[in-house]
Protein backbone atom coordinates (compact mmCIF):
# COMPACT_ATOMS: atom_id res chain seq x y z
CA UNK A 1 0.00 0.00 0.00
CA UNK A 2 1.79 3.23 -1.02
CA UNK A 3 -0.69 5.86 -0.72
CA UNK A 4 -3.55 5.99 1.82
CA UNK A 5 -7.01 4.68 1.23
CA UNK A 6 -10.06 6.49 2.75
CA UNK A 7 -13.60 5.16 3.15
CA UNK A 8 -16.93 7.15 4.80
CA UNK A 9 -19.52 5.45 5.74
CA UNK A 10 -22.86 7.04 6.81
CA UNK A 11 -24.70 5.21 9.73
CA UNK A 12 -28.82 5.19 9.73
CA UNK A 13 -29.67 5.81 13.44
CA UNK A 14 -32.10 3.78 16.07
CA UNK A 15 -31.78 1.09 12.75
CA UNK A 16 -30.37 -2.28 14.51
CA UNK A 17 -30.99 -4.36 11.56
CA UNK A 18 -28.77 -2.45 9.32
CA UNK A 19 -25.76 -1.72 12.57
CA UNK A 20 -22.82 -3.62 11.33
CA UNK A 21 -23.11 -2.82 7.59
CA UNK A 22 -20.26 -0.57 7.71
CA UNK A 23 -18.12 -2.98 9.71
CA UNK A 24 -18.57 -5.72 7.74
CA UNK A 25 -17.98 -3.92 4.41
CA UNK A 26 -14.34 -2.98 6.08
CA UNK A 27 -13.84 -6.08 7.33
CA UNK A 28 -14.65 -7.22 3.89
CA UNK A 29 -11.98 -4.45 2.08
CA UNK A 30 -9.22 -5.25 4.86
CA UNK A 31 -9.51 -8.87 3.92
CA UNK A 32 -9.16 -8.06 0.03
CA UNK A 33 -6.05 -6.54 0.47
CA UNK A 34 -4.48 -9.33 2.60
CA UNK A 35 -3.98 -7.81 5.82
CA UNK A 36 -3.37 -10.65 8.78
CA UNK A 37 -6.81 -11.90 10.23
CA UNK A 38 -5.92 -10.28 13.76
CA UNK A 39 -5.56 -7.05 12.61
CA UNK A 40 -8.72 -7.34 10.73
CA UNK A 41 -10.23 -8.39 13.85
CA UNK A 42 -9.22 -5.80 16.44
CA UNK A 43 -10.59 -3.23 13.55
CA UNK A 44 -13.74 -5.18 13.06
CA UNK A 45 -14.94 -5.35 16.68
CA UNK A 46 -13.49 -1.48 17.50
CA UNK A 47 -15.58 -0.24 14.60
CA UNK A 48 -18.64 -2.39 15.35
CA UNK A 49 -18.71 -1.62 19.06
CA UNK A 50 -18.22 2.50 17.78
CA UNK A 51 -21.03 1.92 15.61
CA UNK A 52 -23.30 0.15 17.82
CA UNK A 53 -22.83 2.98 20.14
CA UNK A 54 -23.72 5.58 17.35
CA UNK A 55 -27.27 4.15 16.65
CA UNK A 56 -27.86 3.64 20.72
CA UNK A 57 -27.03 7.22 21.23
CA UNK A 58 -26.76 9.50 18.60
CA UNK A 59 -29.05 8.85 15.93
CA UNK A 60 -26.49 7.77 14.27
CA UNK A 61 -23.50 9.65 12.15
CA UNK A 62 -20.83 9.65 9.96
CA UNK A 63 -17.40 7.21 10.15
CA UNK A 64 -14.18 7.57 8.17
CA UNK A 65 -11.71 5.09 7.90
CA UNK A 66 -8.31 6.07 6.54
CA UNK A 67 -5.95 3.13 5.38
CA UNK A 68 -1.98 3.94 5.32
CA UNK A 69 0.69 2.07 5.59
CA UNK A 70 1.25 2.62 9.01
CA UNK A 71 -1.86 2.02 10.61
CA UNK A 72 -5.99 1.87 10.01
CA UNK A 73 -7.56 4.93 11.39
CA UNK A 74 -11.15 5.12 12.37
CA UNK A 75 -13.16 8.66 12.98
CA UNK A 76 -16.60 8.17 14.40
CA UNK A 77 -18.71 11.17 14.39
CA UNK A 78 -21.88 12.15 15.63
CA UNK A 79 -24.05 15.24 16.44
CA UNK A 80 -25.66 13.22 19.98
CA UNK A 81 -26.10 14.05 23.03
CA UNK A 82 -22.44 13.86 24.02
CA UNK A 83 -20.92 12.17 27.01
CA UNK A 84 -21.14 14.01 30.41
CA UNK A 85 -18.63 11.81 31.70
CA UNK A 86 -15.86 10.45 29.81
CA UNK A 87 -14.03 8.93 32.90
CA UNK A 88 -17.13 6.77 33.73
CA UNK A 89 -18.64 6.21 30.21
CA UNK A 90 -14.94 3.93 30.04
CA UNK A 91 -16.18 2.00 33.21
CA UNK A 92 -16.57 -1.54 32.85
CA UNK A 93 -20.15 -1.99 33.35
CA UNK A 94 -21.60 1.68 33.17
CA UNK A 95 -24.17 1.97 30.34
CA UNK A 96 -27.14 4.38 29.93
CA UNK A 97 -28.68 2.51 27.04
CA UNK A 98 -32.27 1.92 27.39
CA UNK A 99 -33.93 -1.11 28.00
CA UNK A 100 -34.77 -2.06 24.64
CA UNK A 101 -31.32 -1.94 23.32
CA UNK A 102 -30.15 -4.24 26.64
CA UNK A 103 -33.32 -6.98 25.64
CA UNK A 104 -30.94 -6.89 22.57
CA UNK A 105 -28.16 -8.19 24.04
CA UNK A 106 -26.31 -4.87 23.86
CA UNK A 107 -25.90 -1.62 26.59
CA UNK A 108 -23.91 -4.16 29.28
CA UNK A 109 -21.47 -1.09 29.65
CA UNK A 110 -18.53 -2.72 27.67
CA UNK A 111 -18.88 -0.95 23.87
CA UNK A 112 -16.06 1.95 25.14
CA UNK A 113 -13.70 -0.96 26.75
CA UNK A 114 -13.52 -3.04 23.88
CA UNK A 115 -12.48 -0.14 21.77
CA UNK A 116 -9.95 0.70 23.77
CA UNK A 117 -9.00 -3.16 24.74
CA UNK A 118 -8.61 -3.53 20.51
CA UNK A 119 -7.30 -0.51 19.56
CA UNK A 120 -3.67 0.84 19.62
CA UNK A 121 -4.71 4.21 20.77
CA UNK A 122 -8.42 5.89 21.35
CA UNK A 123 -9.31 8.91 21.57
CA UNK A 124 -12.57 10.36 22.61
CA UNK A 125 -13.54 13.89 21.87
CA UNK A 126 -17.51 15.13 23.55
CA UNK A 127 -19.85 18.14 24.20
CA UNK A 128 -22.54 17.89 25.67
CA UNK A 129 -25.34 19.06 23.38
CA UNK A 130 -23.15 19.28 20.01
CA UNK A 131 -21.57 15.81 19.71
CA UNK A 132 -18.74 13.41 20.20
CA UNK A 133 -15.68 12.39 17.78
CA UNK A 134 -13.65 8.75 18.46
CA UNK A 135 -10.88 8.50 16.79
CA UNK A 136 -9.35 4.88 17.08
CA UNK A 137 -5.53 3.56 15.37
CA UNK A 138 -4.91 0.26 14.93
CA UNK A 139 -1.21 -0.31 14.19
CA UNK A 140 0.12 -1.89 10.96
CA UNK B 1 -8.73 -29.37 16.71
CA UNK B 2 -12.06 -29.77 14.75
CA UNK B 3 -14.01 -28.14 11.96
CA UNK B 4 -17.69 -27.14 11.41
CA UNK B 5 -17.51 -29.88 9.68
CA UNK B 6 -17.06 -32.35 12.69
CA UNK B 7 -19.83 -31.08 14.34
CA UNK B 8 -22.32 -31.89 11.50
CA UNK B 9 -21.09 -35.47 11.48
CA UNK B 10 -21.41 -35.26 14.77
CA UNK B 11 -25.56 -34.79 14.00
CA UNK B 12 -25.50 -33.67 18.12
CA UNK B 13 -27.56 -30.73 16.93
CA UNK B 14 -30.02 -29.55 14.45
CA UNK B 15 -28.30 -28.10 11.10
CA UNK B 16 -30.04 -25.23 10.00
CA UNK B 17 -27.07 -23.81 7.59
CA UNK B 18 -23.62 -25.64 7.45
CA UNK B 19 -21.53 -22.11 6.44
CA UNK B 20 -18.22 -22.77 6.02
CA UNK B 21 -17.76 -26.90 6.66
CA UNK B 22 -13.85 -26.24 6.46
CA UNK B 23 -13.47 -23.91 9.66
CA UNK B 24 -11.77 -24.34 12.27
CA UNK B 25 -13.00 -24.50 15.82
CA UNK B 26 -10.94 -24.14 18.92
CA UNK B 27 -12.72 -23.20 21.42
CA UNK B 28 -16.21 -23.48 22.87
CA UNK B 29 -17.73 -20.15 24.51
CA UNK B 30 -21.18 -19.14 26.17
CA UNK B 31 -22.72 -16.02 26.41
CA UNK B 32 -25.91 -14.39 26.13
CA UNK B 33 -24.80 -10.61 26.37
CA UNK B 34 -23.80 -9.60 23.02
CA UNK B 35 -21.89 -6.87 24.37
CA UNK B 36 -19.88 -9.37 26.19
CA UNK B 37 -19.52 -12.03 22.99
CA UNK B 38 -18.19 -9.35 21.74
CA UNK B 39 -15.55 -8.49 23.32
CA UNK B 40 -14.55 -11.87 24.58
CA UNK B 41 -15.18 -14.27 22.04
CA UNK B 42 -12.51 -15.88 21.17
CA UNK B 43 -11.77 -16.30 17.11
CA UNK B 44 -12.48 -19.69 15.84
CA UNK B 45 -15.03 -20.89 18.70
CA UNK B 46 -18.50 -22.14 18.18
CA UNK B 47 -20.57 -19.71 20.52
CA UNK B 48 -23.55 -21.48 22.28
CA UNK B 49 -26.19 -18.73 22.65
CA UNK B 50 -29.77 -18.24 23.41
CA UNK B 51 -29.61 -14.82 21.91
CA UNK B 52 -31.23 -15.62 18.65
CA UNK B 53 -31.33 -11.90 16.53
CA UNK B 54 -29.65 -10.11 13.87
CA UNK B 55 -26.98 -8.49 15.55
CA UNK B 56 -25.80 -12.32 17.18
CA UNK B 57 -24.59 -12.75 13.35
CA UNK B 58 -23.32 -9.52 13.03
CA UNK B 59 -20.97 -10.33 16.19
CA UNK B 60 -20.51 -13.71 15.20
CA UNK B 61 -19.06 -12.22 11.61
CA UNK B 62 -16.99 -9.64 13.12
CA UNK B 63 -15.39 -11.44 15.62
CA UNK B 64 -14.63 -14.51 13.49
CA UNK B 65 -16.30 -16.95 15.05
CA UNK B 66 -17.04 -20.18 13.64
CA UNK B 67 -20.46 -21.19 14.42
CA UNK B 68 -23.50 -20.24 16.42
CA UNK B 69 -25.57 -23.15 18.36
CA UNK B 70 -28.69 -21.85 19.34
CA UNK B 71 -29.71 -23.45 22.62
CA UNK B 72 -32.72 -24.01 24.34
CA UNK B 73 -34.88 -24.56 21.55
CA UNK B 74 -34.29 -20.85 20.18
CA UNK B 75 -34.20 -19.96 16.42
CA UNK B 76 -33.36 -17.47 14.08
CA UNK B 77 -36.06 -16.34 11.32
CA UNK B 78 -35.17 -17.51 7.62
CA UNK B 79 -34.20 -13.87 7.00
CA UNK B 80 -31.11 -14.91 9.69
CA UNK B 81 -30.41 -18.21 8.41
CA UNK B 82 -29.76 -16.91 4.89
CA UNK B 83 -27.44 -14.31 6.34
CA UNK B 84 -25.82 -16.54 8.08
CA UNK B 85 -25.35 -18.79 4.60
CA UNK B 86 -23.80 -15.76 2.82
CA UNK B 87 -21.52 -15.08 6.22
CA UNK B 88 -20.42 -18.47 6.04
CA UNK B 89 -21.62 -18.84 9.58
CA UNK B 90 -22.76 -22.31 10.12
CA UNK B 91 -26.11 -22.25 12.74
CA UNK B 92 -26.90 -25.23 14.51
CA UNK B 93 -30.24 -25.48 17.01
CA UNK B 94 -30.61 -27.49 19.80
CA UNK B 95 -33.15 -27.87 22.69
CA UNK B 96 -30.47 -28.68 25.31
CA UNK B 97 -29.78 -26.20 27.78
CA UNK B 98 -26.79 -24.02 26.88
CA UNK B 99 -24.10 -25.81 29.22
CA UNK B 100 -25.21 -29.53 28.26
CA UNK B 101 -24.63 -28.08 24.45
CA UNK B 102 -21.38 -26.40 25.06
CA UNK B 103 -20.19 -29.68 26.74
CA UNK B 104 -21.17 -31.66 23.85
CA UNK B 105 -19.09 -29.75 22.12
CA UNK B 106 -15.86 -29.34 24.43
CA UNK B 107 -16.21 -33.67 24.13
CA UNK B 108 -15.47 -33.73 20.93
CA UNK B 109 -12.97 -31.07 21.04
CA UNK B 110 -11.04 -33.20 24.16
Amino acid sequence: MEEQLIFNYTIPGDDFTRAGEASSSVKNKLKKMGLDSGTIRKVSIAMYEGEINMVIHADGGAITVEISPEKIRMILADTGPGIADIDKAMENGYSTAPEEVRSLGFGAGMGLPNMKKYTDYMNIDSTVGVGTTVTMDVYL
Amino acid sequence: MITTQTLIDAGIFTLKTQGDPAKSIKKVFCCDLLSIAMGKAPAESAWVTVMGNRNTLAVASLADISCIVLAEGTAFQDAEIECASQEGIAVFATELPIFDAALKIQELLS
